[in-house]
């Protein structure tokens, strides 16, 4: 361990796990109500980020359509995002129901392939650099803090900011969730499909309004991925970091998500810190093997149900 | 595997009930295919021959993934990362212990074996999905491994070592036009063991855990020992096809792919072809293998008319076209080509009755 980086990292880890625990928050949804496990979310994300850099009128050789403020390019971003959640819930997953998990996989594996093509031929292959973000990576505040390397940690105003959204857009749904009645409902459904047909919620309904929150959600995680990074295809990698932090979490926990993504963060940070540069190096699988670890200490997760089973 | 027959054909003899080969025209073709396979480089283009060698071998790699995902239920998104290692495994005794590469195979496709149990080791707590996210674990951390340690022997950063040309005696098998007999020598190989599993015992117990694993318990199936036998066989096929991968390719490494998404095409191609099927594997990697070459001839010719867009059309095809073809077969065919194959089979023998 270097410990004079160690203050530094604790605060750019949880930071960066705010982003991290958003995007799992979009995967658990969608699998809290409809049990389907999306690895499309990434380029879902990734869509999202496009989206806003298209609406935003920063296209690179000028031809531009739009040309709106931020605000109102997130705004026309999560509008189409929730057109192409319903979508893909109306036209690939609900012939889907009741097929094998391996198949439930592959048909979100298969979407995320062909958003992949759809948002390369649409909007490019080479990253983006001139995303209209409202920092810029040099703003930064200095925190005296005695211990760290040159007695100060210095804090990124993007990243400061991302993790602000991330949580108060993570607050904002858990609240959606526990006190509306629509929230009432999908967690009705995500108990029990038929049960909760019986009592008169319209399932099929709540899985669309779930995977259109995924879309709002999964827009969200991409603008702000993209003020830290730029636009580019890789941005959808980001949810292959998200799904240890939400099995870390539990697979069907919403506080468990934003932990897990919190612990992810930190993982790699702490990692990053450390003096041995083969440690140091293994910055992108120090999540995985955080992963196999809970998987067999602990497969339920840290707050996740204990799934028993009855033959 | 009990298959229906139509009426009229049944057996004699106990022999007759135990073979694979039921039919004289079923010999007739089969020797056929192998006819025309085996004299593919004297009469192929290099196209056919470098197609047909990329065939055995994902062929190889996709029946070991069958035994895995198709028979035992066992979803794996780890199967490129152990062709990695099997590639690597044989490379590596080829040079640095001067061991014949056909000496160095087998042996690489037991070391691969062996490699696959440790992540096979999860199957013992956990299933289905989360097994998965076992599997997705050791495709990220193999390949990672191969970069950034043992840089002297893996290659490092660069992503590849050179592997040498295999030999027999003076013969030399320097184009892929002569490793071809190799590729299809183990393909034969490996589908007689693969379609021996599938009938034996063994066969029966995978498909008693993917049906309902408690029951297979009950019955006295030891669940860890059979999931783990078949984390082992398919660890070992894909060692088979990474060492011939790496072989024909003359090298190994990560900058040959081996990464996440050739493991999903690997289980797509299952899907499309028909998981649990042995004929599965031939038809789901034949129909993507033949539909990427498509889906690079298509973008050449679109990106030759808009010149200015040529780079983001030439590498978005490919994902469209996977794409498009797994969510549509996933729909309307979720049991693979294989199955259509049956009732076309049948709708000729009943015709004109059929429908």
């Amino acid at each position: 361990m270097n410990w004079q980086l160690v203050p530094q990292q604790l605060i750019t880890g949880i930071l960066n796990g705010g982003t991290i625990a958003l995007i799992a928050l979009g995967v658990v949804l969608i699998f809290k109500s409809s049990e389907v496990f999306n690895f499309a979310h990434g380029h879902m994300v990734m869509m999202g980020a496009f989206l806003t850099w298209w609406f935003a009128g920063a296209t690179e050789n000028g031809n531009e359509l739009f040309n709106l403020p931020l605000w109102a390019a997130v705004i026309m971003a999560v509008i189409t995002a929730v057109i192409i959640g319903l979508l893909i819930e109306r036209l690939a997953l609900r012939p889907m129901a009741g097929q094998p998990l391996l198949s439930i996989i592959l048909m979100t594996l298969g979407l995320a392939q062909l958003m992949e093509g759809a948002a390369s031929i649409a909007f490019g292959i080479d990253p983006k650099g001139n995303f209209p973000a409202p920092f810029s990576p040099g703003d930064v505040f200095m925190l005296p803090f005695p211990g760290a390397f040159n007695d100060t940690i210095i804090l990124k105003k993007t990243l400061a900011v991302t993790f602000v959204v991330a949580m108060l857009a993570a607050v904002i749904f858990i609240l959606f969730f526990q006190l509306t009645k629509t929230g009432l409902s999908m967690r009705a459904t995500s108990e029990n499909h038929e049960l909760a047909r019986s009592v008169g919620i319209r399932v099929p309904r709540v899985f669309g309004l779930s995977w259109a929150i995924a879309g709002i959600i999964a827009t969200l995680g991409g603008v702000l991925l993209a003020t830290l990074t730029g636009v580019s295809l890789n941005l959808s990698t980001v949810v292959l970091i998200a799904f240890p932090a939400i099995l870390l979490g539990g697979l069907d926990s919403f506080p468990g998500a934003i932990v897990g993504g919190l612990l992810v963060g930190l993982t790699q940070a702490l990692v990053q810190a450390s003096s041995l540069i083969a440690v140091r190096n293994s910055t992108e699988i120090a999540p995985y093997i955080l992963l196999l670890i809970v998987l067999v200490l602990r497969p339920e997760g840290l707050f996740g149900q204990k799934r028993i089973e009855r033959i | 595997m009990a298959v229906l027959r139509p009426a009229g054909d049944f057996d004699r003899s106990y022999k007759q009930d135990m073979s694979v080969i039921r039919q004289k025209y079923q010999w007739v073709l089969l020797g056929l295919v192998l006819i025309g396979a085996y004299t593919a480089p004297m009469w192929g283009s290099a196209y056919v021959v470098s197609t047909a060698n990329q065939l055995a071998y994902t062929i190889i790699a996709l029946q070991g993934l069958n035994i895995l995902t198709g028979y035992t239920g066992q979803i794996s998104l780890g199967q490129a990362a152990f062709m990695l290692v099997g590639g690597y495994l044989s490379a590596l005794m080829t040079i640095h212990l001067g061991i014949s590469m056909f000496l160095a195979l087998p042996l690489a496709a037991l070391g691969t074996g062996l490699f696959g149990l440790i992540f096979g080791l999860p199957s013992l707590r956990v299933k289905g999905f989360y097994l998965a996210m076992a599997t997705l674990a050791a495709q990220f951390i193999i390949p990672w491994m191969s970069r950034q340690t043992f840089k002297d022997y893996l290659g490092g950063t660069s992503g590849r070592i050179d592997v040498p040309v295999p030999t027999i005696g003076d013969f030399a098998f320097l184009e892929v036009r002569h490793f071809l007999y190799i590729s299809l020598t183990v393909l034969v190989i490996t589908t007689i063991l693969t379609l021996n599993i599938s009938r034996t015992r063994l066969g029966r117990a995978f498909v008693a855990v993917r049906d309902n694993d408690l029951a297979a318990e009950l019955l006295g199936v030891n669940l860890f020992g059979y999931k783990l036998r078949a984390f082992f066989i398919a660890a070992m096929l894909a060692g088979v096809a990474g060492a011939l991968k790496a072989h024909s390719q003359r090298g190994v490494g990560t900058e040959f792919g081996y990464g996440l998404p050739e493991s999903i095409i690997f289980l797509g191609m299952l899907v499309i072809g028909g998981l649990g099927t042995n004929i599965g594997p031939f038809l789901g990697a034949i129909t993507i293998v033949l539909l990427e070459d498509l889906a690079n001839l298509t973008g050449g010719q679109v990106a030759a008319l808009f010149p200015d867009q040529a780079a983001r059309v030439l590498t978005s095809f490919r994902p469209i076209f996977f794409g498009a073809i797994l969510m549509l077969f996933l729909i309307f065919e979720p049991r693979g080509l294989a199955y259509r194959w049956q009732i076309i089979k049948s709708a000729w023998r009943l015709r004109p009755f059929s429908r």
